[in-house]
């Protein structure tokens, strides 16, 4: 029988956690169920939906398709630390962006496309339309058609929709 | 439509109201079903049964109960045993007195029906512990024959519940004059007969399902939380089904990902949660995985059409025929049998037509059952209507706007409470400028000049445009009409407005969001009736212990049935403030106007009282007019006196790599009508996601099953959810055609964008084959499929 | 979908690693981002006993060296990384394209070129680039390094020459100067081919992504096009002598027309480079 349990230090929104998990444990159920953050969301287990979308070391990454242990040492980030990332008090510009293109409905891909969109901005600089919907391909959204989450993303990268 | 396209953080009716809703689910702080804990909570695990129509012979639960975590495994025999269930899970809807529903039990007694039906039931620490159990159930089963698709139970020699003779659960027709119908037929001009296949499809709202059940420790009472669309309608069918009383269940719909017909059933895990949470005295949850929502969920439309039109020498109608063939699957959950004929009334679409059929039988399967989805037999119909007229287009040899033209009810010009050939009462409409307005968005006839130069040039990416008027009708409903349709319950909605002491105001919604932005909508309502800033308004929902009366969201019925109780709401409490108004005025009531917020009487400016300041006046009390109740609080429940019957037409331009079969859905161009517009921003929104899911039927989704009845398709890796990638912007523009059914003057708009969609594709896709003398293609037209198209077009004609 | 239980082993070298590896043999699996296998064990499709963790790894494993007419590239080098290095779009560009038409953006960021060639899944967009530039396999075992021809390494579904107790350090692609395109077909962006072609070196390397159980060398359409053929005249027998498999969005057939109208296109794109 594997060992059931070990201890790890997961640093997420810049403050450590240690945090007692099976190897198995996968990251967004430690982000979500170990340590309390449950903005960051499941929407599959074949790593199509994006939904559980974190940035590690700076990267979207599926934190379903990860292990909490593998996550040892690496800078999580997850929608509740993403405001403290951009200074002032406010919110983060692509939070803003969302809400203020209607960029959401139900919400639940929220977190994790905004999170993608972050780091899409951050690695392709020169973003067009077709740059953000390729870009945005592993997110899926049911409710918005998509139209207003790329008008956000256009307008953080400095482009007009 | 003249729109300004400027937001605004608080705003009235008309206002592009940015929603209130944003802040916490732009920052993680909303908590779906998943996110709340309690301690001791014990999750589930289900064991589904991996064959489609099987007696279950025997479960070992053994290994499984035995293991460390486990709290203990059920089988559904023994779950049988415990009386737990005053009633099978409920349909809500028996269409006819005959209807055949076999019973539906949360948990199998002894025979499954279709894959994904529950066996037995894991109660574990954990959710890592409850699927390691689950694995360690072992079942065996004795199979039976299996009904796998549409055509073998139309056949009806191998049936998919064993006790029972048929498949056929019911028919249901409107046809009252069937040898004029015919005659109609025999003396056309032109006809044209159609066979369309309504694929199956997994709704995959973001979030799945979920539900956890909390007993109190003393005094019988429990709390469901539910991701579900209808926390009233589960509160009473729980009570019903499982003898627990009613005033003892209280039902929290907490934040809630997406529905889209999905949460809007009575599921066997809510009910497990709630029986078992009540049994053991400890929480119980359950959330599902995504591949398990294909046998854990219900799906949409599954239909087979066969629709035929008759025409005189100018394409004008004469007739319509439409039978429906209805796939049930294995059971008749809330409201399946009644999904199908919620499109009944409209296979005519846009077009006048004097003689109208329609004949639906319903057929069970072993797939899993079906229900609504997005615009629930509203797509059926306008699909196989939109695809029909341009079939009769070609057959006439005019254009496909020409063919709707000359079709549209009262020549395409507006008209109020026109009586349908199906025997309903259009509230309002006025189709042509919608169709003008989308032409000319979408410049057609440069895409027609491109069109032919693709073509003349044998370009390998063909052009192809299409078109849909829909009409649809939503608004769910009349409580009269749905009785007389013997669906178990009304169609009101209710609401209640107070305002507070400080002139703040709640409004208490009994039509429950997850997504549609109630908060914001109602709040601009308020705004507008009340003269206040929909800053100073705040919406409680989704919690029957503070909203106990409501009928929930489906339908496209939250604004026009539950938007419209709160505005007569919001007109109850102005009436009796300006009683109070008008005895502090020493004024009789009806000299006292009230505009902007503030009562005054005419000629008397310094005679002028604001609204919000009555509210501490009606919560004081110390001197209102004799006889009056404290407080400015006022409910209302409306039930509409009709439905509601929005439009539009929408562009479709596809194109279409002949080579690989590809197709891209390059430009889509909407111009809807949902009469008054309380948030335009919102109504783009809607547009916007319900063109997507519609456009997603018609390229990318369907519910594979094989001979077995296994679905082969059910992750969101092989069941294709579109992407941004795979879309394009969606253009918008709207017209305004108020209804007449309710005081606002609003339709509704969640379901009208999937309502267009599938059929505007679809023609586009048949448009750019036309070459080839291609006249139809299934959905969804996959590569694979239009390639195969033109090849054999091509085989056939050389 | 949670995996099974098992025992995890950060390895801090790859030494570690094979030591670990030689230890459990078959009951062990390598884990580099994990995107190949994680999936997998979600489904529990594959419920390894002990999972080796190499993700940290760095040294030589990681990186795009050009070292005369080779470039070498760390195994634990991530798609992100070949898709952006200026280095890579210039020795060797079909490479640095095809890393980045894998999967979406979060996957590129975590998948690893190694990864992927180890997990030899013929619907996979790198093996089969890797095999049109006619490249080589650094393996590293108990008795030490060798070098596999890509075109020796892929033996079957999901499988290679690729020994349990070896892990891949390297991969070796030639510096390429030629035409060069890849064609993906797929009907989601973030889908896996249901048919690819890469070509390499104006049609000298030619191959197949999702045409059979392996990915493939189209050689007949290679000695087609040495013989001078057109592209459409050497795309003709794209298909020749491969079992395309059949799933949802494609029988053998459709596939098999599709390799012929990729390939066209391919040989087309990559004459014009």
């Amino acid at each position: 029988m594997p060992a059931s349990s070990v201890q790890i230090r997961l640093s997420v929104n810049g403050e450590m956690h240690d945090v007692e998990v099976e190897p198995r444990t996968l990251l967004v159920h430690a982000l979500r169920d170990s340590i309390g953050l449950t903005g960051t969301n499941i929407g599959c287990d074949s790593s199509s939906c994006g939904a559980c979308t974190v940035l590690v070391d700076g990267r979207s990454a599926k934190s379903c398709t990860m292990l909490a242990v593998q996550a040892e040492g690496a800078d999580i980030l997850t929608i509740e630390g993403l405001a403290a990332t951009s200074p002032g008090d406010g919110l983060h510009p692509m939070q803003d962006a969302f809400h203020e293109c209607h960029g959401l409905q139900c919400g639940y891909c929220t977190p994790g496309m905004i999170l993608a969109s972050v780091s899409l901005v951050d690695e392709y600089p020169d973003l067009d339309e077709q740059g953000v919907r390729t870009g945005l391909e592993g997110n899926l959204c049911r409710c918005t058609g998509y139209h207003n989450i790329v008008k956000a993303v256009l307008s953080v990268a400095g482009k007009e929709a | 439509m003249a729109v300004t396209e400027e937001t605004t953080s608080a705003g009235g009716i008309g206002a592009r109201m940015l929603r209130k809703e944003d802040g916490k689910l732009v920052t993680g702080e909303a908590k779906f079903v998943d996110d709340i804990h309690v301690p001791g909570e014990l999750w589930m695990g289900m064991v589904r049964s991996t064959i489609a129509h099987a007696r279950i012979a025997s479960i070992d639960t053994t290994a499984a109960a035995s293991m460390p975590g486990v709290h203990s495994v059920f089988t559904g025999a023994e779950l049988a045993g415990m009386d737990l269930w005053a009633a099978p899970l409920p349909c809500a809807w028996p269409v006819t007195e005959d209807m055949a529903n076999p019973p539906h039990w949360p948990v199998a007694p002894e025979f499954v029906h279709h894959v994904g039906d529950i066996v037995a039931v894991v109660l574990a620490d954990s959710r890592y512990t409850a699927a390691d159990a689950v694995e360690q159930v072992i079942v065996d089963y004795e199979s039976l024959p299996t009904v796998a698709s549409m055509e073998q139970a139309v056949a009806d020699t191998v049936h998919a519940h064993s006790d029972l003779s048929t498949n056929k659960a019911y028919t249901w027709a409107i046809d009252s004059d069937p040898d004029g119908t015919q005659a109609a037929f025999d003396s056309a001009a032109h006809t044209v007969s159609c066979r369309f296949v309504q694929q199956r499809l997994i709704p995959s709202a973001m979030e799945p399902r979920g539900v956890l059940a909390v007993p109190s420790p003393i005094g019988g009472e429990i709390t469901l939380y539910s991701a579900t669309q209808v926390p009233h309608i589960l509160k009473v069918m729980m009570a019903a089904t499982t003898g627990i009383p009613e005033q003892k269940i209280r039902v929290i719909a907490p934040a809630v990902g997406g529905g889209f017909g999905a949460k809007l059933n009575i599921n066997p895990d809510e009910s497990l949660a709630l029986v078992l949470a009540n049994k053991l005295g400890r929480a119980v949850r359950w959330t599902e995985t995504r591949s398990e929502a294909a046998g854990s969920t219900h799906q949409g439309r599954a239909q087979l059409q066969h629709v035929e039109l008759a025409a005189d020498a100018d394409g004008k109608l004469i007739a319509v025929r439409v039978k429906i063939d209805a796939d049930m699957g294995a059971y008749m959950m809330l409201i399946t049998p009644g999904t199908p004929l919620l499109g009944a009334f409209l296979y005519h679409g846009a077009y006048e037509t004097p003689k109208y059929s329609f004949t639906c039988e319903g057929w069970f399967t072993n797939r899993t059952p079906t229900d609504a989805y997005r615009g629930a037999g509203r797509p059926e119909a306008s699909y196989a209507i939109e695809r029909a007229m341009d079939m009769l287009s070609y057959e006439v040899g005019i254009s496909p706007d020409e063919i709707r033209r000359r079709n549209y009810i009262e020549g395409g010009g507006p008209f109020e409470m026109w009586d349908s050939p199906a025997g309903l009462q259009f509230d309002s409409g006025n189709y042509a400028p919608t169709l003008d307005r989308a032409l000319e968005m979408a410049d057609v006839a440069s895409l027609r000049a491109e069109q032919q130069a693709r073509r003349d040039g044998g370009a390998v990416k063909q052009l192809g445009i299409g078109l849909c008027t829909y009409v649809e009708m939503c608004g769910l409903a009349p409580s009269r009409t749905l009785g007389a349709l013997n669906y178990g319950a009304g169609g009101w909605e209710h609401a209640t407005v107070r305002m507070l002491p400080t002139g703040k105001v709640e409004v208490v919604s009994g039509s429950t969001p997850h997504g549609q932005g109630h908060e914001t909508s109602w709040s601009q309502i308020i705004a507008t009736k009340m003269g206040i800033s929909a800053d100073d308004v705040t919406v409680l929902h989704s919690d029957t212990a503070l909203s106990p009366l409501g009928l929930d969201t489906y339908g496209s019925r939250s604004l026009s049935v539950g938007g419209t109780a709160i505005s007569m709401a919001a007109d109850k409490v102005i009436d009796k403030a300006r009683l109070i108004a008008a005895h502090q005025f020493e004024a009789a009531p009806e000299d006292v106007d009230f505009a902007d917020g503030s009562f005054s009487v005419a000629g008397t400016p310094s005679k002028s009282v604001h609204i919000q300041e009555l509210g501490f006046v009606a919560f004081a009390a110390h001197d209102l007019p004799d006889g009056m109740e404290p407080n400015l609080q006022e409910q209302v429940s409306f039930d509409p006196p009709n439905f509601v019957f929005p439009f539009g037409t929408h562009v479709a331009v596809v194109e279409i790599d002949e080579g690989t079969g590809g197709v891209e859905l390059i430009g889509y161009f909407a111009v809807d009508d949902c009469g008054n517009q309380v948030n335009p921003l919102i109504v783009e929104g809607q547009i916007h996601g319900g063109v997507v899911q519609g456009a997603a039927q018609a390229l990318y989704e369907v519910a594979e099953y094989d001979d077995d009845a296994n679905i082969t398709n059910p992750s969101l890796m092989d069941y294709l959810v579109p992407s941004a990638a795979e879309v394009p912007n969606i253009v918008t523009d709207s017209t305004v055609t108020p209804s007449t059914t309710n005081p606002l003057g609003v339709k509704g708009v969640g379901e009208a964008g999937t309502i267009g969609s599938a059929a505007a594709v679809i023609n586009a896709v048949v448009d750019a084959l036309r070459p080839h003398g291609i006249t139809d293609i299934e959905m969804p037209a996959s590569p694979m499929r239009v390639r195969r198209a033109i090849d054999q077009a091509n085989g056939s004609a050389s | 979908m949670i995996p099974a239980a098992f025992d995890y082993v950060r390895a801090g070298s790859a030494e570690e690693a094979l030591a670990v590896l030689a230890e459990h043999g078959d009951d062990a699996k390598l884990m580099a981002g994990g995107h190949s296998l994680i999936p997998l064990m979600r489904y529990r499709l594959v419920t390894p006993g002990v999972v080796v963790d190499v993700g940290n790894l760095n040294g030589d494993l990681k990186g795009i060296r050009v070292d005369g007419d080779t470039v070498k590239i760390g195994a634990l080098t991530c798609h992100t990384e070949l898709e952006h290095s200026a280095e890579l779009a210039s020795a060797c560009p079909l490479l640095g394209h095809v890393a980045g038409q894998v999967g979406d953006p979060s996957v590129r960021h975590r998948g690893t070129l190694g990864g992927s060639l180890a997990h030899s899944d013929p619907a996979s967009d790198l093996p089969a680039a890797v095999l049109a530039l006619g490249g080589s396999l650094i393996a590293r075992g108990p008795g030490g390094e060798r070098e596999i021809a890509a075109t020796d390494f892929f033996t079957g579904f999901l499988e290679s020459v690729l020994a349990p107790d070896e892990m891949l350090t390297e991969i070796r692609v030639p510096v390429t100067s030629g035409g060069w395109n890849y064609q993906k077909f797929n009907r989601r962006a973030q889908d896996w081919a249901i048919v690819g072609v890469a070509v390499s070196e104006g049609g000298k390397g030619v191959s197949l992504v999702n045409m059979g159980s392996t990915p493939i060398r189209a050689t007949a359409v290679e000695q087609a096009v040495a013989s001078g053929a057109s592209a459409a005249e050497a795309a003709s027998h794209a298909a020749d002598g491969t079992t395309p498999p059949t799933d949802l969005n494609g029988d053998a057939d459709y596939r098999s027309h599709l390799a012929r109208v990729l390939t066209e296109r391919a040989l087309q794109a990559a004459s014009l480079r």
